[in-house]
């Protein structure tokens, strides 16, 4: 059993009570709210004649349904217009500050909590979307979960839980040039497998994970469910304060000092035990594409398309679906494979430093003519810095669409959407089949830097071997 | 369709109807309700939605459209099941469509959980008894099966099959606390001393 980790620590911290049953009464410090899992939440609050018990401690936004092209209300979309109204009512009515379309701060909910300071070192985090992992990055725990948890959260601002093993995963070394948090978190879930970290929290460390920005350890962290595991985070420390001063909803003044003290004691100690520990190396990593219907169905850009052979035995079913459906073959070379749509943003990758990475390929060069590609801003404070550094022309004179901020084609609840057998290359975080609103829709999940470079050549690339 | 009225409440120590397979590891919630089904304020229509985008494409010979298995109650999947998007929508979906248990290698985290608060259980089995379960209720979908919570076994009277719940699901199912609202509520007094103690609650 793990002892004296972070995990450890804010557990015991956020601990009510034991439950019958087993399981752990765990008060929620930050509760994230969206239109899409929340309205059934609300409905369920009423029917029990229940009310919301921390409104101050819930903060919501609306991300998924947004349409990034004119925003402008009424929503084309009736049913788009419905969500967003519910949301709004549901606000209103218990209290609850919600960033609304315009107002600065709108975003994709993983995005703009971290951006506002709301996300803090030592706090429980949770939301109705699976990828609360992020909020990690800082230190916290954070866990996606269903829309009945949402309505006992909004009830009780707590959850009922069972406490998780905690995995190290040590990273050595340093992510070679033109490799990033991305091609990491890719290589770890190819390595270990879409379940491994089930009922685990995975603790990002060691000398690769220290040199990595915030924005990076976010999208280390976005991932982590994507293996599997029920929440990931990285220890606090300089980076992590850095990132947070000055932030609208950090504490300021002598309050700043002593949430630092606090915040550094949360550390896993040196002697902490963890359940297990595996180890990598940064520096072997390549960029690294998915090639299949699956996050862990992953590889370097310089490799084929694995063999039956080659798989594990208990993988190769799962690869025969992903060789049909993907129209890929065997042995193939990931480089070359042709692309229809490049999309640029996510909760994964629609921060400014992704936005960067990517305009840095871009710049100069043409979108390959017959695709499309477009750039969605994580947030509306993401939108307004970059287009405060000119990467919004950068993109544009490149052939790229700059929209606006919003979850896009990430799920494709709004009209951005893969059509027929299109296949993309995608900066966000699922290949499942049907993810982007095609049912016969293909994705390859890719940095975003090697989705700009998908888009200037016309196919998968290695984004080290364009000069930048 | 189910109507509301038989959603589950109080006790759950069996399920008992009606059993089918479906086949396949890493059945993701993108797969059991495609998100543009995630598109409304209530859960009502979801029932009809499931496995939408796999049924079109087997038309009609998806284990969900097949006639006889309109009236089960018992799903038995692979490994892996509900993985992906945490939107309760799934299991919502499987509910309104007509399942009240699962048997299965492995379910996502998160899923079982939601699975749980709606009060059905996902109960577990090896990896060679679930296949020779999917064979077995295979042979005949009208056969009436039971899930018993009590002596973990699903069973169609003839032939039986040992399962596995988590102790503490077992537990909330068997005593019908399940529904975990109430409890939560019931320790206001102990939430307000966890509050006080966190620094970030008290400006620091
Ligand atoms: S960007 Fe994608 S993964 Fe992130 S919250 Fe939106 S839909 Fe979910």
């Amino acid at each position: 059993m793990s002892s004296g980790t972070l995990y450890d620590k804010v557990w015991d911290l956020h601990c009510v009570a034991d439950l019958p049953g087993g399981s752990t009464q765990l008060f929620i410090g930050l509760h994230l709210i969206h239109e899409v899992t929340s309205p059934q939440a609300f409905t369920a609050l009423e029917d029990k004649g229940l009310t919301v018990r921390c409104p101050e401690r819930t903060v919501a936004t609306v991300d998924h349904i947004v349409p990034t092209t004119n925003q402008s209300r009424p929503f084309t979309d009736p049913l788009a217009e419905e969500m967003l109204s519910t949301l709004e009512r549901n606000c209103n009515q218990y209290g609850i500050l919600l960033n609304a379309i315009g107002s600065g701060r709108q975003g994709i909910v993983h995005v703009i909590a971290p951006e506002l300071g709301l996300t803090q070192p030592g706090m429980t985090v949770a939301c109705g979307d699976s990828h609360t992992s992020t909020h990690g990055a800082f230190g916290a725990i954070a866990f996606g979960i269903g829309t009945s948890q949402v309505r006992d959260v909004l009830a009780s601002q707590s959850l009922a839980m069972n406490k998780l093993k905690v995995r190290r995963i040590w990273v050595e070394n340093r992510l070679s040039p033109g490799v990033f948090a991305k091609d990491l978190i890719l290589h770890v879930i190819r390595s270990l497998g879409v379940k491994a970290g089930v009922g685990h929290a995975y603790e990002f460390a060691g000398p690769a994970i220290e040199a990595l920005s915030m924005e990076e350890r976010m999208t280390l962290c976005n991932m982590a469910i994507e293996g599997g595991a029920r929440c990931g985070y990285v220890n606090p420390d300089q980076t992590t304060f850095d990132y947070l001063e000055g932030r609208p909803c950090v504490p300021h003044g002598e309050a700043w000092q002593r949430a630092i003290r606090w915040w550094q004691s949360l550390s896993s100690d040196w002697d902490a035990c963890f359940d297990d520990e595996l180890r990598f190396d940064a520096a072997v990593i390549a960029p690294t594409v998915t090639w299949g219907i699956t996050p862990g169905q992953g590889i370097g850009v310089d490799e084929q398309v694995p063999t039956p052979e080659q798989l594990d035995p208990a993988d190769r079913p799962i690869a025969e679906e992903a060789y049909r459906y993907m129209d890929l073959a065997p042995g193939q070379a990931i480089a070359g494979v042709p692309v229809d749509v490049c999309f640029i943003g996510s909760c994964t990758n629609g921060r400014l430093s992704d936005l960067k990475a990517a305009a840095d390929v871009a710049r100069g060069r043409q979108v390959a003519s017959g695709i499309k590609a477009f750039v969605v801003p994580g947030s509306e404070q993401v939108a307004r810095a970059a287009e405060a550094e000119g990467l919004d022309q950068v993109f544009r004179d490149a052939g790229f669409e700059w929209r606006e901020p919003g979850c896009s084609m990430c799920l494709a609840m709004n009209p951005d959407r893969l059509e027929g057998r299109q296949i993309s290359a995608s900066s966000s975080n699922r290949n499942f089949k049907g993810r982007q609103g095609s049912a016969s829709g293909r994705t390859l999940l890719m940095s975003p830097a090697m989705v700009a470079a998908a888009a200037v050549t016309g196919h998968v690339s290695d984004v080290r071997l364009l000069d930048c | 369709m189910t109507q509301t009225l038989d959603f589950p409440q109080g006790l759950i120590t069996s399920i008992h109807g009606p059993a089918f397979a479906l086949e396949g590891d890493d059945i993701d919630t993108d797969r059991i309700i495609p998100a543009r089904f995630l598109k409304c304020v209530s859960f009502e229509a979801l029932g009809a939605q499931a496995f939408a985008d796999d049924r079109q494409e087997l038309e009609g010979r998806h284990p969900f459209d097949l006639p006889a298995h309109q009236e089960a109650k018992i799903l038995v999947v692979n490994d892996n099941f509900g993985c992906g998007s945490s939107r309760e929508h799934a299991p919502q979906a499987l509910m309104r469509w007509g399942i009240r248990a699962l048997v299965g290698v492995s379910f996502a985290e998160i899923f079982y959980g939601n699975c749980l608060a709606l009060g059905i259980p996902c109960a577990k089995a090896a990896k060679d008894e679930v296949r020779a379960l999917q064979m077995a209720v295979g042979k005949d979908p009208a056969a009436a099966w039971t899930l018993n919570l009590e002596t973990l076994n699903c069973s169609n009277g003839e032939e039986s099959w040992p399962v596995y719940l988590d102790p503490g699901p077992l537990e909330m199912f068997r005593s019908g606390r399940w529904d975990a609202t109430g409890q939560l509520l019931a320790r206001d007094a102990e939430l307000r001393s966890t509050m006080n103690r966190l620094p970030y609650i008290n400006g620091f």
